[in-house]
């Protein structure tokens, strides 16, 4: 059970891979101007991980290793297909305005990642909790960034409005910034920064040292 | 020497196990705005002179007076000009009462002027000052180094390219981003790779776009709006002009705060290359970038595109191009180290400003795009003067 949590649990804080493991940045930068896009596809992306993983790992056994990331393709990408499908059929505003970036979950590398790292040496059903835990890490991060842009940059949330806009006659001047991709990179920079402050393990080893005041002897 | 026994009694207090040890950085900031440093490099190598970091960086502060005493005069003359011609005789804002009681609205006197552009910068400068500066305090008590006298020059090149009619609250955030995100958070003072200050204008101009793209003119006064120059000339060229060009050399025109007179520019930055404060290959690399392309796009020429006609000598008196030029370009922090490598710096920031300028429909002025786009490419440039060497060297002594 314990091997569970720390499967489920440990990617949203401890190993979270945009974090930490600088993955699925194109993504969390593309589609967090608001919260109701994130939260979409994260769900996606979410789904996408924990299948991919589940179904590979069925297969494990089987898949040559020389064509190994082929046929890890051809699963993630069918699962790419049937989760755009669904969107389009129930979701189609928000399948407009995540245009292409569904497709692109193909590429993300948190789908492959965990294909390649996990659930080619997994059973299946540890293979699925890791794609759902995962997700899970994915899934928060896009939400915090999504919060802070669609709060400062539009004054909403989930399309509610939270802050008068100016242009609505209330008081709060949107940050234009914020619902520009590149703030993303900011907003993420600063989660790091803060989860780094608190989980010190996660900081890097510096590449180099400084060295110290060598107080040596003037020449006299 | 009272000033300096107070201090030294002082002192102790802020020493680690004194009561006040985690505000060493401030009594520190203090003692050296009065006194020289007493502590002195230890290790082998180093430079004995009379110049240090404090010392440049306040003369730098020092060579900006000259843009900033006329772009006070400027806010004020542009505002009461604008006012006569719109038959208003006194604004209705909290700077009335103090105008009131010092002067009044009239665009001929020297003085009117003055305390009118007064008005206007120094609250500015001082919410730079404050909000910065406080920042700058936090990060040096957390990380136990000292408030760096950067930002003297980081807090007034910043107010100085701010348009009179920025709101205080958006100075406060712009500067806020210019040092924790463009300079701490890679270390502070020398390890930051962008120019704060503009890091910080930048934050503020693809934040509030409407207030801060340069569009249309900033005049210290609600309810008037014009064309800028550089809009005039997209629009236009030359023909379309509505300012002479000796006006726009001596700054009479409306724009940032510090940024119009590219005279008083001329003489603060002039001083800057005198004592080689200022790296003259950038300052060179800058303008003949500027000069090389604006003459070969007024050769080619362009149908549609007016801007394209634009001579180089009102690229150099537009917009923020002398400013950057002078005061931002030559950041010694964030510009390249070789002097291969600032001619190239200086070359591309001229390049890419008439680039942006005559190019990109998008956005009037490019000169803080520029500087910003060249400072990432420094470490770059010098990164390739120094293989460059080294490989001139080695093929000599096979």
């Amino acid at each position: 059970m314990s091997e569970v949590r720390k499967v489920l649990f440990a990617p949203i804080m401890n190993n979270n891979p945009i974090a930490l493991q600088i993955l699925g940045i194109c993504s969390a930068l593309a589609v967090t101007s608001s919260m109701s896009v994130s939260l979409v596809m994260a769900i996606a992306l979410t789904m996408v991980t924990a299948f991919s993983n589940f179904f590979i790992a069925i297969i494990r056994n089987h898949i040559p290793s020389s064509i190994r990331i082929i046929v890890q393709m051809i699963v993630i990408a069918s699962l790419v297909i049937v989760v755009d499908q669904v969107l389009k059929a129930f979701a189609f505003e928000i399948s407009k305005q995540l245009s292409v970036f569904v497709g692109l979950i193909i590429t993300n590398c948190i789908v492959m990642g965990r294909a390649e790292a996990y659930a080619m040496k997994n059973p299946p059903g540890m293979s699925f909790i890791d794609g759902i835990g995962n997700g899970l890490g994915y899934s928060v991060m896009l939400l915090i960034v999504g919060f802070f842009r669609e709060l400062f940059g539009a004054g909403k949330l989930f399309g509610v409005e939270i802050f008068q806009t100016v242009q609505n006659g209330g008081w709060y001047q949107p940050n234009g910034l914020m619902l520009l991709p590149p703030s993303a990179f900011f907003v993420i920079g600063l989660v790091i920064w803060a989860l780094r402050a608190w989980k010190t393990d996660q900081v890097e080893a510096p590449e180099f040292k400084i060295a110290a005041n060598s107080r040596v002897q003037e020449a006299h | 020497m009272g000033l300096r026994k107070v201090l030294d009694d002082m002192e102790p207090h802020f020493h680690t196990g004194g009561k006040y040890e985690n505000w060493y950085a401030l009594y520190e900031a203090v003692d050296t705005i009065f006194y020289r440093p007493s502590s002195v490099t230890k290790s082998s190598s180093h430079v004995r002179d009379g110049v240090d970091m404090k010392r440049i960086m306040i003369l730098v502060w020092m060579c900006t007076f000259p843009a900033m005493f006329f772009g006070m005069y400027n806010i004020g003359f542009q505002a009461n000009t604008a006012m006569d011609a719109m038959g208003i005789t006194s604004p209705d804002t909290w700077r009335h009462s103090i105008i009131g009681a010092l002067s009044s609205y009239n665009a001929a006197s020297l003085w009117d002027n003055m305390i009118y552009g007064a008005l206007h910068f120094l609250p500015v400068y001082l919410v730079t000052f404050v909000v910065g500066g406080f920042w700058e305090v936090v990060f040096a008590a957390v990380r136990k180094h000292e408030v760096n006298e950067g930002f003297f020059v980081t807090s007034i090149l910043f107010a100085l390219s701010l348009p009179a009619t920025v709101p205080l609250w958006q100075v406060a955030l712009g500067i806020t981003f210019g040092v924790v995100l463009a300079k701490e958070v890679f270390g502070g003072t020398g390890k930051n790779f962008l120019n704060p200050a503009l890091a910080g204008r930048a934050f503020l101009f693809f934040a509030y776009p409407a207030s801060m793209s340069g569009d249309a003119v900033w005049t210290a006064i609600d309810g008037f709006s014009g064309a800028t120059a550089l809009s005039q000339l997209a629009a236009s060229g030359v023909d379309g002009l509505t300012v002479a060009w000796s006006d726009a050399f001596f700054g009479f025109i409306q724009g940032s705060m510090g940024e119009t007179s590219t005279f008083a520019i001329l003489i603060g930055g002039g001083a800057l290359l005198v004592m080689r404060i200022a790296a003259w290959r950038i300052v060179a690399g800058v303008f003949l970038g500027m000069f090389v392309l604006s003459a070969l796009f007024n050769l080619i020429g362009s149908d549609t595109n007016p801007m394209f006609s634009t001579p180089w000598y009102w690229h150099l008196v537009l917009g923020g191009f002398a400013f950057g030029m002078m005061y931002m370009a030559t950041d010694p922090v964030s510009a390249s180290m070789t002097n291969t490598g600032k001619w190239a710096y200086g070359a591309l920031i001229g390049v890419m400003v008439v680039l942006i300028r005559v190019v990109n429909p998008a956005y009037p002025e490019g000169m803080m795009l520029a500087i910003l786009f060249a400072n990432l490419f420094s470490p770059f440039i010098d990164h390739f003067v120094v293989q460059a060497n080294i490989k001139r060297r080695k093929a000599r002594n096979v």
